[in-house]
């Protein structure tokens, strides 16, 4: 039997509206559904200027992250009888500006990332010679292959499974109120490439973020643990680097001591 | 007007593979429908294929090993010089991911670890847990960040330019504008993916219409072994999410309503591990002959295999289970039927990712080297796209450098534009008609019904038909409904429809003029292979107006075709 719902769907295009607007749809579910593939319905027989993202319907590419009735979810593994509600409110991700309807700019998050400089760095890139460039003959980097031992990566294993979706950056208070704060992902990445045994980046190359918008600007209410659709937990992995800071500082003034 | 050296169009692994390898000294830059990171790539579970030796019983193996297997896999259909180029660079290309920061699971010692997949001789499939290709891409998304590569993205390539038989570039439409205009380009490297969604049971993203492939066709460039579309085995029942091949791997059973492993029926040696199309076809059948469940799906159990196990190789396995189905594969077997997986054909391509128009070149799954022929082996897709997209990018880089280019013609490229923004006007002008999700939903039926697992002379000569009426239909009377150009996924889905009317025009051309069965394509009227007619490449080629089918032969070193055990 079929169920019914009203969706409640944030409506606003920059370009033409005055202010953002609720609109409602009516809506029939014949079989179980998601709140993305519903969307698509709505979207294909009621009102095709309707503006959401999707790509992977699996969770996994981070496109649809959403707020559905107050929380934060991906809309393609949402199950509409999952919420047990007759009115869905839909909203997009908020502190990231509106482009049109659900889509926002997701580049305010993306600056805050590629700040921590997201990769493994190698000693000779430290050493300033910069990004090897690769000949235009060999199409690969000659490399011996690593040998590490699968414990050494057990730190980093819950960052590697980020989807880059942006709800922890999305939901975290402090983002809301300071836009220079990096927010949850990008420290969490910072520290995810520290502990690589691969990276050779030393304190004075990450020490910078030892500031208010940096490591310290969490005040650990773990909204970001809260709603990572993936178990990221990006917050563990803050206070972690908090500590691997301090670590360091300490041994930093021993060294100038000495 | 915008310009650059080379633009690549589509932002999976192979057009990063290929922007990283592509000359820095030149202005490269990517577009993509949908931001890079939310390609359909991320999606890989399973893993990607090298003879690194390092599993305790693979100590043996080696890259000849490995293109054997490939060879064997594809129905002997690969050019054996691309299958041998591709499984020699797969040894250097992995450890060149791991130096990039790939964080590949790892043995005792320290080694990357390896697992078995489908149709190869020993266990040589490089993973990082089953995110294999979420892992890859974030970690070359982040290098092309470093770079400073530009990237459009949510920017949908239209059409590809070609004057005087030269590549000029392509036209766009901006989603996040709403606006359609040309960007000029020396050489072009196409990237964009595969077409699964013309079936209505696959697994791939929903983005994936394939649209690059058509695009291609329609500038005269031809297209190869269309007709070989890859269907996975095990996809989730109803949803048809991927369950990864490294659940078979890890020693996943496969059960029917009989509680029988079936398998020993179809393939007594391999049993769960015969490659993808014997494995699907096995199941099909099982379905057909009323052995399946609710004359739908069979079980996939993974029970025996432990919690641990579970928990710890095929941890999104399990994921996908809970999250989708509802259901713990630690405690109850999965439900699973075949989907379309995987396009073996595509833009017809060299060793060098080269076309045979000057300045445009493919790589990854939407062309075809061809490496993987008939079938794809699990874990050759992502090497392939790495291997070959790196190709591409050197080898456009080259002809940039090298070559005397002609001045565009920037009259020629704002009236092609124009073009296509009138198609636009045209659209929305009409009152009703008949909307794109709905022509696409009538293809989707035809291709899953007609041109499946198995097919015949009769059903494909239907489905060829019936594509004609519905392009007439979209012709005559296909309509937007919605009149707001920015971020509109309707208008992306009607100026791509076009191109998926070509595509699987093509398709059931070649599946119907291919009067044998190989690998992929399952003539139940012709059920045997047979290599004296048919041991050659379909191709074909849109002129003045219309597809011409023609032929080529299949590159052979030293693999002389035998008949496929397992
Ligand atoms: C669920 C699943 C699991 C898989 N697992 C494995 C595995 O374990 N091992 C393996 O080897 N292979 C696997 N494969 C196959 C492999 O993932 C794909 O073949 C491969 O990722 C394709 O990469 P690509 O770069 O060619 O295309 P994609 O990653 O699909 O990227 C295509 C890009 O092109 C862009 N694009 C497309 N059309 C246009 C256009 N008209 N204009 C602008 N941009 C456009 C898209 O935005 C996207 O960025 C799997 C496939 C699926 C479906
Ligand atoms: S940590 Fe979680 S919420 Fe944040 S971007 Fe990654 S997956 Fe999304
Ligand atoms: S724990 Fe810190 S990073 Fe996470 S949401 Fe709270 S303030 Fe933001
Ligand atoms: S569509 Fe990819 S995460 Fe939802």
């Amino acid at each position: 039997m079929a169920r019914k719902y009203l969706f409640r769907i944030f409506r606003f295009d920059p370009k033409k509206d005055e202010k953002p607007y609720f609109q409602d749809f009516f809506y029939e579910e014949e079989k179980s559904k998601v709140i993305l593939e519903a969307l698509m319905d709505i979207r294909n027989e009621q009102d095709a200027t309707l503006s959401f993202r999707y790509s992977c319907r699996e969770g996994v590419c981070g496109s649809c992250g959403l707020v559905i009735n107050g929380e934060f979810e991906l809309a393609c593994r949402t199950r509409l009888n999952s919420l047990g509600k007759e009115v869905i409110v839909i909203e997009p991700l908020p502190n990231l500006p509106v482009l049109k309807d659900l889509v926002v700019d997701m580049e305010p998050f993306f600056q805050a990332l590629e700040a921590i400089k997201p990769y493994v760095m190698a000693e000779e890139e430290i050493e300033g010679q910069g990004f090897q460039e690769l000949k235009e003959e060999s199409l690969w980097l000659s490399s011996p292959g690593y040998r590490f031992e699968e414990k050494e990566m057990e730190a980093i294993e819950p960052l590697t499974n980020c989807i880059l979706c942006g709800c922890c950056y999305s939901a975290c208070p402090v983002v809301a109120r300071d836009e220079r704060y990096l927010g949850p992902i990008a420290l969490a990445k910072l520290y995810r490439y520290i502990r690589d045994p691969r990276d050779r980046r030393r304190f004075k190359d990450w020490q910078y973020v030892g500031t208010s918008s940096g490591l310290w600007g969490c005040d650990t209410v773990f909204r970001c643990n809260e709603v990572c659709p993936r178990q990221v937990n990006p917050a563990h992995a803050l206070l972690s680097l908090r500590r691997r800071y301090l670590i360091e500082k300490i041994k930093q003034i021993f060294r100038r001591k000495k | 007007m915008l310009s650059h050296d080379i633009l690549i169009v589509g932002g999976g692994l192979a057009g990063l593979a290929a922007a990283l390898q592509a000359d820095p000294s030149l202005s490269i830059a990517i577009i993509s429908k949908v931001h890079p990171l939310r390609s359909h790539s991320v999606a890989a579970q399973g893993g990607i294929n090298a003879a690194l030796g390092n599993h305790p019983e693979g100590r043996d193996d080696n890259w000849e090993k490995h293109t054997y297997d490939t060879i064997k896999g594809s129905d002997f259909l690969a050019d054996q010089d691309a299958a041998e180029l591709l499984c020699r660079e797969a040894i250097p290309m992995i450890y060149e991911l791991e130096k990039l920061g790939v964080p590949f699971s790892r043995f005792p010692g320290g080694v990357i670890a390896q697992r078995p997949f489908g149709g190869a001789g020993f266990p040589r499939t490089c993973y990082a847990a089953d995110r294999t290709g979420l892992v890859i891409m974030h970690t070359l998304f982040e290098h092309v960040w470093r770079r400073r590569i530009k990237i459009y993205s949510e920017w949908l390539v239209v059409k590809l330019l070609v004057e005087h038989g030269v590549c000029q570039g392509v036209v766009v439409y901006d989603l996040t504008s709403g606006l359609i205009f040309p960007v000029r380009a020396k050489a072009v490297i196409f990237a964009t993916g595969g077409y699964g969604r013309v079936y209505l049971k696959t697994t791939n993203a929903y983005i994936n219409h394939g649209s690059g492939i058509g695009i291609a066709y329609k500038a005269g460039v031809p297209l190869k072994d269309m007709e070989f579309v890859q269907f996975h085995p095990t996809s989730l029942y109803s949803k048809n999410i991927l369950i990864t091949e490294g659940a078979r791997g890890e020693g996943g059973y496969l059960i029917n309503r009989h509680g029988r492993r079936f398998m020993a029926d179809y393939a007594p040696q391999a049993m769960e591990l015969a490659p993808r199309d014997i494995v699907a076809r096995a199941i099909q059948t099982e379905i057909d002959r009323g052995n399946g469940f609710e004359n739908e799906y069979v079980l996939l159990d993974l029970r025996h295999l432990g919690a641990e196990k579970i928990k710890k190789r095929l941890p999104s396995v399990r994921d996908i289970c809970l999250r989708f189905a509802g259901l713990d594969p630690i405690e109850k077997p999965i439900p699973i039927q075949p989907a379309q997986h995987y396009s073996m054909g595509g833009i017809d391509v060299d060793i060098r990712g080269a076309t045979c128009l000057p300045g445009f070149y493919a790589a990854g799954e939407c062309a075809c080297v061809s490496v993987h022929g008939a079938n794809r082996l699990g874990g050759n897709s992502l090497l392939e796209t790495i291997v070959f997209g790196k190709i591409a990018g050197r080898e456009a880089s080259r002809y940039v450098k090298n070559s005397h280019i002609r001045e565009a013609n920037p009259s020629f490229m704002e009236a092609e534009a124009r073009k296509i923004d009138e198609r636009v006007e045209a659209w929305m002008s009409r009152r009703d008609g008949e909307k794109v999700h709905r022509l696409l939903n009538r293809l989707k039926v035809i291709m899953t019904e007609k041109v499946g697992i198995f097919r015949n002379e009769k059903d494909l000569a239907l489905a060829l038909e019936e594509i004609r009426n519905i392009r007439e239909d979209y012709e005559k009377r296909g309509y937007l409904a919605g009149h707001n150009r920015r971020y509109s996924q309707e208008m992306v889905n009607m100026l791509e429809f076009e191109y998926m009317l070509d595509l699987c025009e093509v398709i059931t051309m070649g599946a119907l003029a291919r009067r044998e069965t190989r690998g992929s394509h399952y003539r139940l009227d012709y059920p045997e292979r047979n290599d004296k007619d048919w041991l050659k490449h379909t191709i074909v080629t849109w002129k003045e107006g219309r597809p011409i089918l023609s032929y080529k032969p299949v590159v052979i070193t030293k693999y002389s075709p035998v008949t496929r055990l397992y």
